[in-house]
């Protein structure tokens, strides 16, 4: 947003401010590829200044208050900023508090998350000389952030294990909430059969409700229990404490927005972008890049006291690795689930929705210089436009559309 | 898909969720809850409009969440909507299923 503002704002009249809680930047969709020895730890992060334009301060510290009614940002070391305009990004944690017992005495011994560098780098060094067993990939309850990411550990494990020659010696069981790994449905019957395939067995409708350290087992509210001797997690997911200390969040700390201007339901001159809002958007990265793209526009409509563009159609566009070199692509919106179809190019692709191939793997490799390199800097994504397009995608069955 | 329940018009995905969640009332909700075994009784109608209530704030929901509601308690919903409450009471609160992105 600093980038893409700071071109388009007089300097005599606006000045931003940048308060960042956070002095590297995590590359997150890395955290998915440092456990299985793919990505070292040095990919996954670099400093957040240096993406920033010379024009905006920035400052590093932690935000004690943001006090929304008197426009005023209170900082860990007592400096008080005041605004005319804010943007929350403050994303979402993993908050593995939430559940009893998770946080006991197998925390990063034979319980991991990888939402985190430190349990994505943990868990490498655990599977590192993993011996083999049960190896249990749960998800305790949406919203998450990238929903794919527990299936690509899936689909990654598998093929790990295959390559260090001990897959007979792992049993990997799929554990979640919803009633299976696919839950939409043209993504249900085109990909049911993937975890079949790959020998994943499959524990639908679970709601844990406790993880059991002594004897290694999850249990759900309704007494159902699955052993491991590896536990992934993905805990359940929060906005920032920030954002519930200064009364501006739901249940789980995230900021009620509106879900197609991106302003705050509750202060006209607050915006939010990325994890941090309650849009029911996927929570990834593609995201918070095409929310980018329409804020911009509506924030110079604010300042300028007109109406803000209801533009944001909630696209998201995500690769899923399968394994094995190869990939999957989705692209998708609040209305339309992901469907079958070629992207971006109608009739040429190169990439395949809703099918594996290794064109999609590399875009998902290459996407790494993207983000530092585009997302990062504001600039554009060749072809890809922020609104969800229906080109090359497979309509013929007008009820998948609003389904 | 357009289908009829309780003699009312209705628009289903094919997974037997209602797209349009103002199309619903109890007359719907119960004939859907005969489907999933379920007799609707006062305390499923405190529990589904609650669900109607957030989904309609654009909350997303969890079991976890219903727990601590204030409504419900977790082993209750499990009593009145077993195996897969949340998907179960949704289904026949007219809301969407709980899912993913995929």
């Amino acid at each position: 947003m600093a980038n893409h503002l700071s071109k388009k704002l007089k300097k005599t009249e606006w000045k931003i401010t940048i308060v960042d809680q956070h002095e590297k930047h995590y590359y997150q969709p890395g955290f998915l590829f440092l456990p299985f020895d793919i990505y070292k730890e040095e990919q996954c992060f670099k400093t957040q200044k240096s993406y920033l334009p010379k024009s905006v301060k920035y400052i590093q510290t932690e935000i004690e208050l943001i006090k929304a009614k008197e426009k005023k940002v209170t900082l860990a070391d007592g400096n008080v900023l005041n605004y005319d305009l804010l943007i929350i990004a403050t994303g979402a944690r993993i908050a593995p508090e939430e559940v009893d017992g998770m946080m006991g005495a197998e925390w990063h011994k034979s319980v991991f998350d990888f939402y985190t560098f430190e349990g994505a780098r943990n868990l490498r060094n655990k599977l590192r000389d993993w011996p083999g067993g049960k190896l249990v990939i749960h998800l305790t309850e949406m919203p998450i952030k990238c929903p794919v990411a527990p299936l690509e550990f899936a689909f990654l494990a598998d093929a790990y294990f295959q390559k260090k020659g001990i897959r007979d010696k792992v049993e990997i069981t799929y554990v979640t909430p919803l009633d299976g790994a696919f839950t939409k449905p043209k993504a249900a019957s085109k990909l049911g059969h993937f975890l079949t395939d790959k020998k994943i067995d499959l524990v639908p409708d679970f709601a844990i409700a406790s993880v059991d350290n002594e004897n290694k087992k999850i249990v759900s509210w309704d007494d159902k229990e699955v052993d491991f001797d590896l536990l992934v997690t993905v805990p359940t997911n929060m906005g920032d404490d920030l954002i519930q200390k200064s009364g501006l969040g739901d249940d789980l700390n995230f900021v009620p927005t509106h879900k197609h201007t991106l302003q705050s339901k509750a202060h006209d001159d607050i915006f939010v972008i990325g994890d941090a809002t309650n849009v029911p958007a996927s929570k990834a990265g593609s995201v918070a890049h095409f929310q980018a793209e329409v804020l911009t526009e509506n924030i110079l409509l604010y300042m300028d006291d007109k109406p803000l563009k209801e533009a944001f159609d909630g696209h998201a566009n995500c690769f899923v690795e399968t394994g094995f070199n190869k990939a999957m692509l989705i692209d998708f919106n609040y209305d339309t689930e992901p469907l079958p179809g070629v992207f971006p190019f109608k009739g040429i692709g190169p990439m395949k929705l809703l099918e594996e191939n290794k064109v999609n793997h590399w875009g998902k490799l290459a996407f790494r210089w993207i983000y530092w390199n585009m997302l990062m800097k504001g600039k554009k994504i060749p072809f890809i436009t922020p609104q969800m397009q229906t080109a090359g995608k497979e309509l013929e069955d007008k009820e998948l559309v609003n389904a | 898909m357009e289908t009829i329940i309780a003699n009312k018009q209705v628009e289903l995905n094919e997974q037997g969720y209602m797209l349009d969640m103002t199309q619903w009332d109890e007359g719907i909700a119960r004939a859907i809850a005969i489907e999933e075994g379920i007799e609707l009784t006062d305390r499923h109608f405190d529990v589904l409009n609650f669900l109607r209530k957030e989904q309609e704030k654009g909350t997303a929901l969890s079991i976890r969440k219903i727990g601590k509601s204030g409504v419900v308690g977790i082993k209750e919903f499990y009593a009145l909507f077993p195996e897969g409450p949340l998907k179960k009471a949704s289904r026949i609160a007219g809301i969407s299923k709980p899912a993913s992105c995929i």
